[in-house]
């Protein structure tokens, strides 16, 4: 006797968690049905291996069938093939866009486009986490990009509006979103140390503040193209940050810069030498990164630049995070007194973010 | 009285893409009633296009309002090629043709095609007006009110029951019209799903014509079933019980009426014409002699039976002397006389109820049935009903005898089936034969006096157990008993029924669901032979399903049994039967005795240690069931049993009724009426087998139970949280060495497995109650086997279950002060038998909704920001007639609707499984969608009727064919009832919210 058809349909449809969960990683049915069985469930419910295989089968079905709609969440709201209580549609699309953390580390800012059998493999391979869940991961990152791409306005509103996500989860996709359309690199060895967490975090400053549709900043020109509000950097404002050139190129900005600085920190920070001797330099490295920034390669390159230029020097000196936060806020707040410094406002958009970045970067 | 149909397509959503370059589709839509085709504009390139379409307008017949019903067909207009089909909308319009139920049909349906299933959805708005036309030779129904419920609806009140109803139509099959042509399956699909639903309205108003000419205004316990016959036709009949019904005023209703000038026209038509059509078995001939006329009045003529002047105080011989007491005598005689004469007027006496309202069952007889074995391919003119109407007339007639034989007069819970195989069909029909109470069944009048006397001789709560034979002259060898709850009149020890436990009866400790599973094999044979080898199993295999009802009844410590149901299925090489039933201990019957195993010729020691041993696992078996179903009756000794003493003509008449029996005891007992034990012989395999079945059927996981009838009775403390489904599950037997053994050993394992993955599946719900579990057999191939099961897994609170159980008379207080309203309905001095049949008093403590999984959303909880803007309304459904902690307010009209579902990429769609798992979640969200559309916001009385399931898997084909059917209605919690003056702002929300949706 063997079964050749075996099915439950509820006029409310079950979602077990547990099994849910099972799918999301990518295992088979029989993998699934073996982890339920080492849970103990067994014993628990007095319930059968084949019982057990056919709840798993059941479920694995119910949620094949939905992934069409978790594409497209709206559609899961209006639709009438399933009844599913409100709380537990919010459930199956908060878990089905939920992502690992090891995953999104893989590619971050890299291109959307590829993700083919042989890179997902690879990062299947080093990650340890399963093909199938890699393939969803990546789905997910590729078909929210291509819905938002070319939308106007709030990104983040965006794609809460298009996919129903938490507000956490959508501020996520954002910054995905927004390292892959500037294709930041995120892989080199010295990048390792920084979760998806800490570049989420720089996404969001840098979407409020340095993209066509930061707040206040849309360029008043009529004809100038109002697209892609959230998604692209603003080209004219990176293109004056080459003005801040002036506080390293000139050597008395620079020194004057330099004793205001010292001048506030002194007795308040533990590693005050170390910085005075550093200064210059650090100044150089902080003030030619804006400079740079009209090349696509080096708005590429910004994170490997900060990290390069401030965070290995400050932290191969030992400082604490504390003075790492006053020297910046002092760094920042002293060009306000350099009389012959007239771009006021671009350091201020500049530096804003960048002083947040930065201590968010500057962790072990 | 012809009317005016009006339709507007409003608007599409999600529908496919059907041009590949854009990515989008160019929708359309026809309207098609009758023969008349409207279409709506093209939309270009989209997939939510919006119409918002004039309304489309046919002025038609109300018999064909009736008949068809209205087809929207979405397509995908094509410059170059033939338009792309998208899929199909059937709207039933029957709903909309009576008042008291829906006044517009409006909202999303789901498209669908029978190729693809469900693509998209589109927004309808349907209305009707219909005229006032006094059309003496009209030969439609409009105003009959159609229900699938097998009891009295919960917001009427039954003025007359007036009886059974019955039509039959027949047609040729379209999938057998290909001979000379290559077979498209869209196009055979969809003729067959357009003509059952045309003979379904055909038959809808066929029966309603008959209801009227029994002066009735309602179908009750309508079942509607369709018989493929192959080559000889496609048959659609339905069988149901005519009533009037009067609508119950309740205080609470806070719906607004919407009285319109139009609705007084579907007032009931009253018929004065007394002459009744004496053609009620054939087809319905031209009413031409027919007059009817319209009066918005709802008073009857209440015309005097003429059999009236015949009644008699004086008892006849044999009636009446089975009676116990002298003073109740010749009332009784009464009472018999006007139930014999009320009966008589009717050709076949039968009810399709299963519930009834208080007082309408006097006495129950027990089971009777009767099936016939017919060959299809004999049929003298296949495209005329008359040889099967015939066929049903003929065991209608059987089954009528058999109810008389048991001194009965009715049959209740009455029921017919088919099993198709080939050219071999096997007709089925069974019930319960039953004295009814005249009260119900004339409108005549009986003198005041007399009925004040008769109402204070109406049964008490075990009167429906005492026999209604004369036990001198019973028509099988039974052990009678005194009844053990009024130790006056006679029980039977064992009593089977096939309607649901009445509210009155008195039970001890909890219900379980018991099943017999029966297979045997048959050789393949042709036409008479194949007829003849049925016909010769048959018999046998009544008795041993008989004989296991009966050894798991005892297995159990029960006496009793409610919704037995028995199916036969016909394959080509073998016949399944398969038993479901509720089985409980009826406090008024004798405890049942024990199963004693027994060998015929112990010859030596190991074979004797061997009976002891199983002797000793049956009574362990019966003891740990007596505890898990709490069955602890009273003890009462032997002395009272006797009591009152019976006078010395009837001491002599039990001496001879013993007499009999020991003189007998060599032929067939199927009542087994030993009290002592009932002997078990192992003497031969299958007895072993049989011992075997007994004890591998394992009980239900802790924390749940489960009954194939409406009431658990033990269990009084429901919550809202109920689940309805749908399990199918086929298997393929190895055709090695297959013995009835074997076959038997299988489809067990099949039934009990399937049990099981449905406890674990519901694990979460403990504490659990499966309800109206519905088991169905299907032999679709030869080696298959497939079983289908619908029903509703319901929690209840555990902590009030474990509570003592109160006395008779304080449940009767409770029940009676929670049920006030409903009390309303009758005398004051109606005894206290006469209380409503609510099923359950409200829960008293609403259990907390659980994670998982969660009960079915509150309509004003829209808490969860994400989803806030949720626009589906979720809809219930459930096999009962009931939602528990809910009252129904409104009955909106049947769902009848019949799918197909065909697929050339049977391993794309998931293979078997996940072919039939979509079918069958897109026939729920179909069935939704026309609720939600009617406005209701439930469906009760929901059955999957058939699910033919036929696959080749080598062409990677699959076919399907569903039939579902159920009440719909709107609902409304009774927690949701305390806060009246707060609802009524929710509702007109919700209709401002329904309005905003229409004019998008």
């Amino acid at each position: 006797m063997t079964s050749e058809l075996d099915i439950f349909v509820g006029n409310t449809t079950l979602i077990d968690e547990d099994v849910y969960r099972l799918w999301l990683d990518g295992y088979s049915v029989t993998d699934a049905v073996a982890l339920r069985v080492r849970s103990g469930i067994l014993e628990q419910t007095g319930a059968t291996a084949a019982v057990l295989q056919s709840d798993t089968m059941d479920h694995y079905r119910t949620f094949h069938m939905l992934e069409r709609l978790l594409h497209a969440p709206p559609k899961l709201l209006h639709q009438l093939i399933f009844q599913i209580p409100p709380s537990r549609q919010a459930l199956l699309i908060e878990r089905y866009y939920a992502f690992d953390e090891a995953f999104v580390r893989e590619v971050l800012g890299k291109k959307l486009s590829k993700g083919t059998k042989k890179d997902l493999d690879d990062i299947s391979t080093k990650t340890g986490i399963t093909l199938k869940s890699c393939r969803r991961q990546f789905d997910n990152f590729k078909r929210v990009f291509k819905v938002v791409e070319e939308m106007r306005g709030s990104l983040v509103d965006n794609i809460q509006q298009h996919f129903l996500l938490s507000d956490r989860l959508a501020r996520d996709y954002a910054a995905i979103v927004f390292f892959a359309n500037n294709r930041f690199e995120t892989g080199k060895k010295k990048l390792q140390y920084l979760s998806f967490g800490d570049f989420a975090f720089c996404a969001e400053l840098m979407i409020q503040n340095w993209t066509l549709g930061a707040v206040g900043e849309a360029p008043t020109d009529p004809d100038s193209q109002m697209d892609d509000m959230d998604m692209d950097l603003d080209k004219e404002f990176l293109q004056d940050l080459k003005e801040l050139k002036v506080l390293v190129a000139d050597k008395d900005l620079l020194d004057l810069h330099k004793s205001l600085v010292c001048t506030a920190l002194r007795g308040k920070l533990g590693v005050f030498s170390e910085m005075e001797a550093n200064f210059k330099n650090l100044s150089r490295g902080l003030v030619n990164v804006a400079a740079k920034l009209t090349h696509n390669k080096d708005v590429r390159d910004l994170f490997v630049d900060l990290v390069e230029k401030f965070v290995e020097p400050c932290r191969s000196d030992h400082w604490p995070l504390s003075d790492v936060r006053f020297f910046l806020n002092q760094y920042s707040a002293s060009v306000h007194s350099l009389d012959g410094f007239r771009h006021q406002a671009l350091w201020d958009r500049y530096m804003g973010t960048l002083r947040g970045c930065l201590l968010r970067l500057y962790h072990d | 009285m012809p009317g005016k149909l009006k339709v507007k397509i409003v608007a599409g959503r999600h529908l496919p893409v059907m041009d590949r370059a854009s990515d989008l589709t160019d929708a359309f839509v026809e309207v098609k009633f009758g023969n008349t085709t409207f279409k709506t504009d093209v939309y270009l390139k989209s997939l939510n296009p919006q119409w918002n379409s004039e309304w489309f307008k046919f002025e038609v017949d109300d018999e064909d309002l009736q008949d068809e019903p209205l087809q929207i067909t979405v397509l995908d207009h094509d410059t170059y090629s033939a338009n792309d089909a998208i899929g199909k909308v059937y709207i039933d319009i029957d709903p909309l043709l009576y008042s008291e139920a829906a006044t517009v049909i409006s909202g999303w349906f789901p498209i669908y095609d029978t190729i693809h299933g469900i693509r998209g959805e589109i927004n309808v708005v349907v209305k009707v007006d219909l005229f006032n036309d006094l059309n003496r030779f009209r030969q439609s129904s409009c105003g009959v009110k159609f229900f699938c419920t097998t009891s009295i609806p919960k917001c009427y009140r039954a003025v007359i029951i007036h009886g059974f109803v019955e039509e039959l139509v027949v047609n040729e099959d379209p999938e057998y019209q290909w001979i000379d042509r290559i077979r498209t399956p869209r196009a055979s699909n969809e003729a067959r799903q357009r003509l059952i639903s045309l003979m379904s309205g055909e038959l809808q108003r066929k029966i309603g014509l008959k209801v009227l000419e029994m002066r009735g205004n309602a179908v009750v316990g309508y079942l509607q079933c369709f018989d493929l016959e192959g080559e000889s036709g496609l048959v659609v009949r339905a069988i149901g019980t005519a009533c009037t019904l009067d609508k119950l005023s309740s205080p609470a209703a806070f719906l607004p009426a919407c009285n319109s000038p139009s609705k007084e026209m579907k007032e009931i038509p009253f018929n004065e014409d007394p002459n009744p059509n004496t053609h009620s078995s054939g087809p319905s001939t031209p009413l031409k002699n027919q007059t009817y006329s319209f009066s918005p009045s709802k008073s009857y003529s209440r015309q005097s039976s003429s059999s009236d002047t015949d009644l008699s105080l004086t008892p006849k011989t044999g009636m009446g002397s089975g009676s116990a007491g002298k003073e109740g005598g010749p009332f009784k005689a009464l009472l018999r006389q006007q139930t014999q004469s009320a009966l008589e007027q009717r050709e076949f006496p039968f009810f399709t109820l299963t519930a009834f309202p208080p007082g309408f069952l006097v006495h129950v007889g027990g089971v009777v049935s009767a099936r016939s074995v017919k060959l299809l391919d004999r049929i003298h003119n296949p495209d005329e009903p008359e040889t099967r109407d015939a066929w049903w007339a003929e065991i209608r007639q059987e089954i009528k005898s058999h109810a008389k034989a048991l001194g009965c007069h009715a049959v209740v819970g009455y029921s017919e089936s088919t099993s198709i195989c080939e050219e071999v069909c096997i007709l089925s029909a069974s019930g319960t034969a039953a004295v009814l109470n005249p009260r119900f069944l004339q409108d005549g009048t009986v003198e005041g006096c007399l009925e004040q006397r008769l109402e204070e001789n109406l049964p008490t709560r075990c009167g429906f157990c005492h026999i209604p034979y004369d036990e001198l002259n019973m028509p099988f060898p039974a052990h009678l008993t005194y009844c053990y709850n009024c130790r006056k009149q006679k029980v039977p020890d064992v009593l089977f029924t096939t309607i649901d436990l009445p509210t009155d009866a008195t039970v001890i400790g909890k219900g379980c669901l018991i099943q017999a599973r029966l297979c045997r094999l048959k050789k393949k044979a042709q036409a008479e032979a194949n007829a003849t080898a049925i016909s010769n199993l048959l018999p046998f295999m009544e008795y041993e399903v008989h004989t296991q009802l009966m050894n798991k009844l005892k297995l159990k410590g029960m006496n009793a049994l409610f919704g037995l149901r028995i199916q036969i299925t016909v394959g080509e090489n073998m016949l399944m039967g398969l038993a479901s039933a509720t089985g409980v201990y009826l406090a008024a019957l004798p405890t049942p005795g024990g199963i004693q195993i027994a060998g015929k010729t112990p010859n030596d020691g190991s074979y004797e240690q061997h009976i002891s041993h199983m002797q000793k696992k049956i009574n362990d078996t019966i003891a740990k069931n007596k505890e898990l179903y709490e069955i602890n009756p009273p003890e009462i000794s032997e002395e009272i049993i006797g009591s009152p003493i019976p006078e010395p003509r009837q001491r002599s008449r039990l001496l001879r009724s013993q007499s009999e029996s020991s003189d007998e005891v060599t032929e067939l007992d199927l009542s087994h009426g030993k009290k002592d034990a009932f002997v078990l012989e192992i003497d031969d395999t299958d007895a072993m087998e049989d011992v075997h079945s007994l004890l591998t059927d394992v009980p239900p996981p802790s924390g749940f139970y489960s009954c194939n009838t409406e009431i658990m009775p033990g269990i009084n403390n429901w919550t809202s949280e109920i689940q309805m489904f749908t399990s199918v599950r086929v298997i393929r037997l190895s055709s090695l060495n297959l013995t009835n053994q074997a076959l038997n050993k299988n489809f067990n394992d099949l039934c009990e497995n399937l049990l099981k993955s449905l406890y674990f599946k519901l694990r979460s719900m403990i504490p659990c109650c499966l309800c109206h579990v519905n088991f169905t057999v299907s032999l679709p191939e030869d080696e298959l086997i497939q079983v289908t099961v619908t029903a509703v897994a319901i929690t209840f609170d555990k902590n009030q279950a474990l509570q003592t159980t109160k006395t008779p008379v304080e449940k009767s207080l409770q029940r009676a002060s929670t049920d006030n309203e409903e009390l309303l309905q009758f005398p004051l001095e109606l005894c206290s038998d006469s209380l409503p049949s609510h099923p359950f008093p409200p829960a008293k403590a609403m259990t907390v909704e659980k994670a998982s999984p969660v009960g079915d959303g509150n309509f004003r909880n829209r808490s969860a920001p994400p989803c806030a803007n949720s626009t589906v309304g979720v809809v219930k459904m459930t096999p009962l007639s009931f939602i528990p902690g809910a009252k129904i307010t409104k009955y909106l009209g049947i769902i009848n609707m019949f799918f197909i579902r065909e697929t050339t990429s049977l391993r794309e769609e998931g293979g078997v499984s996940g072919f039939l798992h979509a079918f069958i979640a897109e026939v729920f969200a179909m069935v939704r969608a026309h609720v939600a559309a009617l406005g209701g916001n439930a469906v009760v009385s929901y059955i999957m009727k058939q699910c033919v399931f036929m696959e080749n898997p080598n062409k990677n084909q699959a076919q399907c064919l569903i039939n579902v059917s159920g009440d719909a209605v709107v609902f409304v919690r009774e927690s949701d009832l305390e806060v009246v003056s707060s609802q009524q702002p929710t509702t007109n929300c919700q209709s401002s919210c329904t309005e905003g949706e229409v004019t998008t």
